[in-house]
């Protein structure tokens, strides 16, 4: 089942009490630093939320009560308003995390290209369930929902880096490494995965530096080029792109042919703007 | 002739450095700009109508029109939010877009702007991607430094500031409303639509909402004509789009191809099935929210309306393809498994629809349950659909309904079986070799 955190006897989401101690002074300061950076970001304050909870967590490793506090004395806003929207985001910890944060893909088309079996023998290997996390503190486990990298199923996250194309023994390889404290490359991704916490100062909005390594872009995500340039296909040139020497040279009977569609009218849904949201949902 | 594919947006990934802004000037990169700030906003307009872009997204609305449905200017502040949330299942188009080439999306986020008056954009992407993340940032950061965003850009008196926003993981983020809702610091859930968020988006103020791929093609339509753009595709589904295959497929991958192209041709240059001894049993021709297709529909051009037409939705284009190995039941249960999971609990249809859709499919999977369930669920997605607050719970119904109209065998075929007749470890990508382990 769903792990919210910890519940009163009447039902009631609660944090541990020592989450509550308050911050050293001088973490306290930093916090306030960073917090102003992250607000001035934004038109009206309320938008820094969702950073805000990142941040927090890049401190306490989750969403504690007293970052819950902080939260809500930056923002004017009362906890309540604060913890309904930590709770609603799943990237938002209620309970310590581990140092990693591995997630397999159990999404329909990643379970079926091996993802299930992925997660049933890296969870019996860890010994932990869904949102759970190993007793030395370093691998919390998660099925995840589809991460947009279909194309290289079965797909692992590791702190939000991926690992394309997995087995049940890259994925055993991959915790194990974890835990003894190797340095992990992604598939792609920066040189090595960093700690959740160092993830979550990033998911803050504050660089990390790491943007030029890694690849720019994964095989298959090349593929449709790859088979483009073995036929010689282009986009048609425009008049305006006419004259640049780059990518021209191409026959123009290559140019993709018109077709025409079938004669049937579009969706009703589109008839008014914004009436169907994006992404099809 | 057969169609052909038209690298655009995917046309220097393999560059070791595509990702930089040097890489991106060396490919036309910010001359569109450059001429679209010595136009008029409303000819950008016009010419983004002209060249009949619609939204790239999944639902397909004239990108141009909904510019055009911003009031006229008050003196307050408009935005331009885009939408980089993508989570659809089976949708991976945008996120490698802005990991292999995040300067489209920068140099289109300043040409819109520029089109519809707004000084302040937002991209809002998805939590779970973080190198993305920092890719964007980073593209941010240098598009400053050369003086493409800022203040007085080019020397045009234009000011631009970009904010880039990560989310926290939830799919109805991808839904507009809830996006904006989420970016101002709240829960993620839809509103109540009018007003639109043309006239009351973020803060309450005249909004545009675009998703990456969409604002990522200004750049290039502009800089070659809304003619070259309308020249590809097909009458009324313009242009061209990236096609993402996934699933039981030879090379699985990005396809940038015009508007109008077939699985069949697409299956062809991806090197066919990844077994060619097992059929193509059934996909998706636009993410799980749109009903599945089967090999009956392998000729369809994919376009809008030809989509539409034999019953589903072109949706993001994400192509999951599965083979004659694969249960379509444990597929539609899992993809149900989502929907209850994402339903943001705002509106009863959704919240306990999907929960209850789980509960049977779930069952059924596992051989329990009966022939009436069959009814039970179509009875349930006819309660949903059409009055769920937003799409989503729409989506949850395709995946049921379509499955259930090509496949209501398989789905008794689980009832007489005394459970699911397929083993799963067939299906899965080293089948092959557990079973010789």
């Amino acid at each position: 089942m769903e792990h919210y955190g910890l519940q009163t006897a009447a039902g009631h989401l609660t944090v541990p009490a020592e989450s509550k101690e308050p911050y050293a002074e001088d973490v306290l300061a930093q916090l306030h630093a960073d917090a102003e950076q992250v607000v001035a970001r934004y038109p009206q304050k309320r938008s820094a939320l969702l950073p805000l909870l990142h941040l927090v967590q890049s401190v306490d490793g989750y969403v504690t009560g007293r970052g819950i506090d902080f939260c809500a004395e930056v923002l004017d806003l009362t906890t309540a308003e604060v913890s309904g929207v930590a709770t609603f985001y799943t990237q938002y910890k209620r309970h310590p995390n581990g140092e990693y944060t591995v997630g397999v893909c159990t999404n329909t088309l990643c379970a079926i290209m091996g993802g299930d079996q992925i997660w049933d023998e890296v969870s019996e290997h860890l010994g932990i369930g869904h949102d759970e996390t190993t007793p030395d503190g370093k691998i919390t486990l998660e099925r995840v929902e589809c991460n947009a990298a279909c194309d290289y199923a079965p797909v692992v996250m590791a702190n939000w880096e991926f690992f394309d194309n997995q087995t049940p023994e890259s994925t055993k390889q991959l915790v194990d490494d974890l835990r003894s404290g190797k340095d992990v490359a992604p598939t792609r991704g920066p040189s090595r995965v960093c700690s959740f916490k160092q993830v979550s100062r990033v998911l803050a909005g504050f660089h990390d530096g790491l943007a030029d390594e890694g690849v720019g872009a994964g095989p298959s995500s090349l593929e449709g080029l790859r088979v483009a340039k073995d036929n010689h296909w282009t986009a048609p040139s425009g008049d305006d792109a006419k004259g640049d020497a780059q990518g021209a040279g191409h026959p123009d009977d290559l140019a993709p042919g018109l077709r025409s569609s079938t004669d049937a009218p579009a969706n009703d849904a589109d008839e008014q703007a914004g009436d169907k949201p994006a992404e099809g949902k | 002739m057969a169609t052909t594919l038209t690298p655009i947006l995917t046309k220097f990934w393999d560059d070791p450095q595509s990702w930089t802004l040097e890489t991106y000037e060396k490919n036309e990169g910010y001359q569109a700009l450059k001429k679209a700030l010595g136009m008029k906003p409303g000819d950008l307009v016009q010419m983004t109508k002209d060249s009949g872009l619609r939204g790239r997204g999944g639902a397909g609305f004239p990108t141009g029109m909904k510019w055009g449905f911003l009031p006229p200017p008050d003196g307050g502040p408009r935005y331009l939010v885009v939408n980089a949330d993508e989570s659809e299942p089976g949708t991976c188009k945008d996120i490698p877009l802005m990991m292999a080439a995040p300067q489209f999306l920068i140099e289109g986020v300043a040409i819109t702007s520029f089109a519809i008056g707004c000084n302040h954009a937002f991209i809002y992407l998805r939590g779970e991607v973080v190198h993305v993340y920092r890719r964007l940032l980073r593209a941010v950061e240098e598009a400053y430094a050369a003086g493409y965003l800022g203040k007085n850009i080019q020397g045009s008196g234009f000011d631009l500031d970009v904010t880039v926003h990560a989310g926290a993981g939830a799919y109805i983020c991808g839904e507009e409303t809830a996006l904006l809702d989420s970016l101002e610091g709240r829960r993620g859930q839809p509103r109540l639509k009018p007003p639109f968020p043309a006239v009351a988006g973020l803060y309450a103020r005249p909004t545009v909402v675009n998703n990456v791929e969409s604002i990522a093609s200004v750049p290039p339509i502009l800089l070659h004509g809304a003619d070259w753009f309308t020249g590809m595709g097909t009458e009324k589904s313009q242009g061209f789009g990236i096609f993402s295959l996934s699933g039981h497929v030879k090379r699985p991958g990005q396809y940038e191809a015009p508007l109008g192209i077939t699985l069949r041709e697409l299956l062809d240059m991806a090197g066919g099935m990844r077994d060619p001894n097992k059929k193509l049993k059934f996909w998706t021709p636009g993410g799980s929210s749109t009903p599945i297709f089967t090999d009956e529909h392998l000729d369809v051009p994919l376009d809008f309306e030809s989509v539409a037409a034999a019953g589903s939705m072109l949706g993001t284009r994400a192509l999951q393809i599965f083979d004659e190995t694969t249960c379509v039941v444990r597929a539609v249960d899992r993809w149900t498994d989502f929907y209850k999971h994402e339903s943001c609990g705002k509106c009863t249809p959704c919240r306990e629809g999907t929960w209850w859709l789980k509960q049977i499919l779930g069952r059924l999977e596992h051989g329990q349950g009966d022939e009436e369930d069959l009814e039970k669920l179509l009875d349930i997605c006819d309660n949903i659909l059409g009055r769920a607050f937003c799409a989503l719970g729409d989506g949850a119904t395709s995946p049921i309904t379509s499955s259930i109209q090509y496949f209501r065998e398989e789905y008794l075929a689980h009832l007489t079986n005394g459970g699911c007749p397929f083993d799963p470890r067939e299906s899965s990508l080293f089948a092959k070799e557990k079973a010789t382990a």
